[in-house]
């Protein structure tokens, strides 16, 4: 008995990549001799140890093989406890973090490919975000307009840090290909450790590097922002996976503040960041990082002042809520429907599509 | 804030509310300045090499400011001399305006711990200590100092501390944030564990240029950016003196945490606890909930002050940090200081007013 009576839109879910021997048979010959060859092992990010619990949630874990590994446990874990309609899969694969583009572009095209055949292809619930080799936005163009034509892939992914703050001119391309195509830009967690996670360095613990990534999240915000990324590109959307909303309000009374003294600097930014960041920026529910009791949540909602922010996501198979609790505690009854379902929809042009 | 509890004091003064600043910025006329208290060695060391930090400039900022000396553009005194420069102006600018009862004092320009030479750092440190109690506390009783520390050299910061414990006008110790390593790493710990031991509060204004970008994505390319990251590394400062077990190991250090704002810390306390629910076999040094460790150890001073759409939002926002953690400071004579009357934009309870504006800083500084 699913627990909410509509379908739910489950935004950010990682089936899991065995390493790059399962991409073999989608790389090209040059490709797999380098990742055999050269012994290219399973570049899983960083942030997600396989062992780590926050990884996977304990009865997520399968006695053998990976979290997430197996379509059937995905489908009985992930889609059926929540009667889930729509569920898209964000691969987090590191390839994007490779220093050779190429080699990183080859293993985001076999990436992509293997997430159609392996999991698209057999579940028709099933959507992807577009893996791309970001370091190389003219690489990362070339993926979007291979993956694109195909409509179950959704989104275009980035993680959150890599060598350029995402704002940054030189990656305008990406952008202008995914306002063409009708794809949001979703940025998950995940470094490509070109830079300390903290301005003040290197962390000793993975909870740290997890805690900080919040204030990574609003540096992009803000590169795009202020380097005007939604002036030149008015009809793109932007998705934060797993950067919880608790900040929220901070970033914008902050982001105005700032825009209102420093307009002389950024004069194409011809609106507050709170107008562009409502307008322009979704983000996952898991983790919500927000206040457990109802009234508190209720606050903290009403000062964010946007019901379209929220997308219901189960981010699974990371452990973020136990059984099917999966709706922040305290999340309003008003914007349920909202939440699970709606926002989506209006998000993504290419969900609204199927339904 | 009304007038007239402030600026004027028609109310008898037993009731009248004087305010506790606790950011203000002195600084020297120029370098040369601290030559006095610098050995021959250093001085000359000074005259040809210079402070020498990790950014592109000899002087001069990679992030331009919003002014010149990023200060107001009153605050230049008459008579010469930078910015914050000059004490009798300072006086009439700021102290005796705002009836300043007392004001901490936060020198940026000599930032000895940020220095990359070691030994430069700190003869920095030793004679800013030295200029701070000559040209101002010694002259001005309302001016409080923080003990600069070399923090790179935790032995070398222990000495200075020592060198001014039980003089009254040091009441805390200042280190800069953006460090070499996070300031949670155990190679800075001898310094908290004499902050402890001395019941000094650590005071810990933004400042540093660490090396790394600003952002964990790298360097923004403006100031509208740069300032607003800035504030974001205090959250991960915080992050990191209580995730690294830093205030569990010392429960009675005091973090003053200056000139970063205070609207993110409810979020920050969130997220960490959030985190802990997965992670705690991680950190299995920590015996509380990290946000409890927020609540207990640490002090925000509330300038620049957050802004809410709805004014009313600022009260939620300070019930959920706990109205006895602000500390107000003005950050004079910088750009977007804030003026004690008019910053924060909603109503206050008169208790409340004055644990904001004074009780709570006389209690963190133990000042009489």
């Amino acid at each position: 008995m699913p627990v909410f009576d509509i379908a739910p839109i489950d935004c950010d879910l990682h089936p899991a990549l065995p390493g790059c021997q399962a991409l073999l048979p989608y790389l090209e010959p040059h490709w797999r001799e380098v990742v055999t060859g050269r012994g290219v092992e399973d570049l899983d990010l960083a942030l997600y140890p396989r062992g780590a619990p926050l990884t996977a949630r304990p009865d997520w874990r399968p006695q053998q093989g990976l979290a997430g590994g197996r379509l059937e446990a995905l489908r009985e874990q992930a889609l059926e406890p929540f009667g889930t309609g729509i569920a898209i899969c964000n691969l987090l694969f590191g390839a994007p973090a490779l220093h050779n583009v190429d080699m990183a572009a080859a293993l985001c095209r076999a990436a992509n490919d293997w997430m159609a055949r392996e999991w698209l292809d057999r579940e028709p619930r099933l959507r992807a975000g577009i893996l791309v080799p970001v370091e190389d936005p003219g690489l990362a163009v070339e993926e979007i307009e291979r993956r694109a034509p195909d409509r179950r892939f959704v989104q275009v992914l980035l993680f959150g840090a890599g060598e350029t703050l995402l704002g940054r001119r030189v990656n305008w391309p990406i952008y202008e290909a995914a306002q063409r195509h009708g794809l949001p830009i979703a940025i998950h967690a995940g470094s490509a450790a070109r830079h300390a996670p903290t301005a003040n360095g290197w962390p000793t613990y993975l909870i740290e590097d997890h805690v900080t990534f919040a204030q990574t999240f609003q540096s992009q915000l803000l590169s795009l922002i202020g380097e005007g990324v939604f002036t030149k590109f008015p009809r793109l959307r932007v998705v934060l996976l797993e950067s919880g909303f608790g900040w929220v309000p901070n970033f914008l009374w902050r982001g105005t503040k700032m825009w209102r003294a420093m307009r002389k600097e950024i004069p194409w930014v011809d609106r507050s960041p709170a107008e562009i960041f409502r307008e322009h920026v979704r983000i996952s529910i898991q983790p919500g990082d927000a206040p457990a009791d109802p009234a508190e949540m209720e606050a903290l909602l009403e000062m964010i002042g946007c019901d379209d922010l929220l997308l219901f996501a189960t981010d699974y198979p990371h452990w973020r809520f136990d059984g099917v609790a999966a709706l922040p505690p305290g999340l309003p009854a008003r914007l349920h429907l909202r939440v699970l379902r709606e926002n989506a929809l209006a998000i993504y042009p290419r969900l609204r599509e199927t339904v | 804030m009304s007038a007239s509890t402030l600026a004027n004091s028609i109310a008898p003064d037993r009731d009248r509310l004087r305010v506790i600043d606790c950011d203000i910025h002195p600084a020297p006329r120029s370098m040369a300045e601290l030559d006095r208290w610098l050995p021959e060695r250093w001085r000359q060391y000074r005259r040809e090499y210079g402070i020498r930090l990790r950014q592109p400039f000899a002087t001069g900022h990679p992030y331009p400011k919003a002014t010149p000396a990023l200060s107001r553009y009153d605050s230049w005194p008459p008579n010469g001399g930078p910015p914050g420069s000059d004490l009798d102006f300072m006086r009439r600018q700021h102290l005796d305006l705002y009836d300043i009862e007392f004001g901490m004092l936060q020198p940026l320009a000599a930032r000895g711990m940020d220095e990359r030479n070691p030994g430069f750092a700190e003869a920095v440190s030793r004679a800013v200590n030295e200029w701070t109690r000559e040209e101002w506390t010694s002259r001005e009783p309302r001016l409080k100092a923080a003990i600069a520390v070399p923090g790179e050299d935790a032995a070398a910061s222990v000495r200075e501390i020592e060198r001014w414990v039980g003089q009254k006008d040091f009441v805390q110790i200042s280190m800069v944030t953006r460090a070499l390593e996070p300031l949670g790493r155990q190679r800075y710990w001898p310094i908290y564990e004499a902050a402890e031991h001395y019941g000094l509060p650590l005071g810990l204004h933004s400042l540093g240029t660490s090396g790394h970008p600003v952002t964990g994505g790298g360097w923004p390319s403006f100031y509208f950016e740069e300032h607003q990251a800035v504030a974001m590394s205090l959250a991960a400062m915080c992050a990191s003196f209580i995730l690294e077990g830093v205030v569990e190991r010392f429960p009675r250090l005091r973090i003053v945490v200056i000139e970063g704002g205070f609207g993110w810390v409810p979020a920050l306390g969130w997220r960490m606890d959030g985190a802990w629910k997965s992670l705690k076999s991680e950190v299995l040094h920590l015996r509380r909930k990290p946000s409890e460790y927020l609540r207990s150890n640490f002090w925000f001073t509330t300038q620049p002050v957050e802004e809410p759409e709805q004014p009313e939002h600022l009260r939620t926002l300070i019930d959920w940090i706990g109205w006895d953690r602000l500390l107000f400071a003005t950050d004079y004579p910088h750009w977007d200081s804030d003026d004690p009357r008019y910053a924060f934009k909603c109503r206050m309870s008169d208790a409340e007013r004055r644990a904001i504006f004074a009780e709570n800083a006389r209690a963190v500084y133990a000042l009489a």
